[in-house]
């Protein structure tokens, strides 16, 4: 069953159009990647599917219900979390209030209670310990390594228990140690039932963690399939090599 | 860490020191011309606290909140005057009231210039700021015009006329600042310090970032509403150039700068510090406005020496000074070990630690994730 649906999504910035009537389907339980050349679209497909950005025509849905041109909190209310390809962490909160932001409450009373609420507290931290920077705490989040950065935005998203992640190049820029770890992680989050739709420029890591990789270029899905189907494709070598 | 948990358990004990220092003040030093100097303090104490719970928690720096402060000192005049409210304790139970309607017209204004972010904020607020002070001199008939208003004069004895005064406005402030700890604390407080820090990722983590503002907007609205209204009680008369004073954002402002922005005692501190110097300089050079060099001067001073203010600095230099020599400040970067992975070059450095924390010999490649292990220094 499909979960995140794209219907020929279209957005354009002036006169460049950056999604050009896109479709994609995301099933619930699966690994997708999401692949292609730069600014073939991927992450202004994910900011039209998250609230960030408004679509020019097309619709998207989340388990069946109409998310077009929703707003960012509203999305992430419903169960979509989605992470930045440049992090963005509250650099000036510890990372422990960082945690804390993300973690969801109901009711007006509630907002005027301490943000640090017990049951809460005991999540962030083993969420923290989950992905392995629970040591740091205590610490500004802005003095955070840039794989430390990327865990903890991974982390803060967890908080909220979202059905759906959409993971912006989790792997940009750390080392391989952390990716491994990171591709761990997303295994195990995906066992307990969490879908992932990951854009990712390390075809290693795409390669060995997805079900399903769905090819970009210049705005609309050029191919979809197996990642060994795909890898073979020779109109994706071709979009990639720019031959 | 531990020089930082030095400092909390020195905190309660000082603040009840500084409490009884406030409140037994006025009646160690009664000279009324010193507890007039601590009266206006209090006064820009409370609202630079109030302004804070908005301005320094969220980063959005609103130099309009004179309009609330003068909303506050109308509203006292003009109930004193039709409610025929004579001098004495009668005028601060309106005091209240002052704050609801300064409150009440910063819902729309506030709703208004919130549409707005950073620079365009701050011009918009100035506006509302400058429309406001029109209003008073333009709509005499409520306001008096620039003849201005008076407001009932209580017939204490001289030697303890200032006490009311110093405790009423005394009591604002620790509400203020009572109010301005809750904030800090709860999750509604969380929500506007993720805004300072980048609102569109708040609100991408289902923070209502517009109602949350607006609230602090707000609350911030309210107090500031209320101290311009025992500050027009205390000065007996008002007119619009002087309850709607330009200068009066720019003195909050600084003094939260000066203290440390979006800390809970910076903005007091600053109070402190700058306005027996301002009451000082009027005292001595006259209504020449020789304070507003010292006022640029200090400005500059902060901005470069200490851009974080007096509050944030002084507790970085105490970590500094306190913390021990062999604790890092910061703990080096985790190197983690992927699980499964054959024990080569990356699972050595995570065995490493182990070993110095338990002194079991490795056991490779364990299922299980290995727990990142704190070196025992790191915990306390």
């Amino acid at each position: 069953m499909s979960m995140l649906e794209a219907h020929g999504v279209s957005k354009s910035y002036g006169g460049i159009r950056a999604l050009d009537a896109c479709s994609i389907s995301v099933e619930q339980g699966s690994i997708t990647g999401l692949i292609g050349p730069n600014g073939s679209g991927k992450t202004t497909l994910f900011n039209v599917m998250t609230g960030y950005e408004k679509v020019d025509t097309g619709t998207v849905t989340f388990n069946g219900k109409p998310i077009t041109n929703s707003t960012p909190d509203r999305v992430f209310d419903l169960g979509v979390g989605r992470t930045f390809q440049l992090t963005r962490i509250f650099a000036r909160l510890t990372v422990m209030e960082n945690m804390h932001v993300a973690a969801q409450r109901k009711g007006l009373g509630s907002l005027f209670a301490r943000w640090s609420a017990t049951h809460e507290q005991q999540r962030a931290l083993d969420l923290l310990e989950f992905v392995g920077i629970s040591r740091l705490k205590d610490l500004p989040a802005g003095q955070l390594s840039y794989g430390q950065r990327k865990l903890l935005e991974f982390a803060f998203i967890l908080i909220a228990e979202p059905q759906v992640i959409l993971l912006d190049e989790p792997a940009g820029g750390i080392n391989p140690t952390l990716i491994a770890q990171l591709g761990d992680r997303i295994r195990t989050l995906n066992r307990q039932g969490v879908t992932f739709l990951v854009v990712e420029h390390n075809m290693e890591f795409v390669m060995g963690l997805c079900d399903k990789v769905m090819v970009m270029r210049r705005g609309s899905l050029l191919a979809e399939g197996a990642p060994q189907e795909v890898r073979a494709n020779p109109e994706v070598l071709e979009a990639y090599l720019g031959v | 860490m531990t020089s930082l948990q030095t400092l909390n358990k020195f905190r309660i004990p000082a603040l009840l020191a500084v409490l009884v220092v406030f409140i037994v003040f006025p009646l160690v030093f009664s000279n009324p011309a010193v507890t007039s100097i601590a009266i206006f303090t209090l006064i820009f104490a409370a609202a630079g606290t109030a302004w804070n719970i908005f301005s320094g928690y969220t980063g959005y720096i609103a130099l309009g909140h004179a309009a609330y402060f003068g909303i506050g000192c109308y509203t006292i005049a003009i109930l004193c005057q039709d409610w025929h409210i004579q001098g004495g304790w009668g005028p601060f139970w309106t005091v209240p009231i002052a704050g609801v309607l300064a409150a009440l017209v910063a819902i729309p204004t506030g709703a208004i210039a919130l549409r707005t972010r950073k620079h365009t904020f701050i011009v918009i607020t100035i506006a509302i700021f400058f429309i406001a002070q029109l209003m008073a001199y333009n709509l005499r008939g409520l306001t008096g015009g620039s003849q201005g208003l008076s407001l009932p004069f209580p017939l204490w004895d001289p030697g303890v006329y200032n006490l009311p005064f110093y405790y009423v406005i005394l009591a604002i402030l620790l509400v203020a600042l009572a109010a301005s700890w809750w904030v800090r604390n709860s999750k509604f407080g969380l929500g506007l310090l993720a805004i300072r820090d980048d609102e569109d990722r708040a609100r991408g983590l289902g923070v209502k970032t517009v109602p949350m503002k607006l609230t602090a907007f707000v609350i911030s609205a309210f107090f500031v509403g209320m101290c311009g209204a025992v500050w027009a009680y205390f000065l007996g008369s008002i007119y619009p150039p002087f309850a709607f004073d330009a200068l009066f954002d720019v003195t909050i402002a600084l003094m939260a700068f000066m203290g440390g922005l979006g800390t809970l005692s910076g903005p007091i501190i600053g109070a402190v510090i700058l306005i027996p110097a301002q009451q000082y300089f009027t005292l001595y050079y006259g209504q020449n406005g020789y304070y507003l060099i010292l006022y640029g001067a200090l400005f500059l001073v902060v901005i470069l020496l200490l851009p974080q203010g007096i509050v944030p600095s002084v507790s970085r230099l105490w970590v500094k000074v306190f913390t021990p020599r062999e604790a890092p400040a910061m703990p080096p970067a985790p190197q983690m070990p992927a699980s499964g992975e054959s024990p080569g070059s990356g699972g050595s450095q995570g065995f490493k630690t182990k070993n110095g924390a338990n002194g079991k010999p490795p056991t490779s490649g364990a299922a299980t994730y290995p727990a990142p292990q704190t070196p025992a220094t790191q915990q306390r």
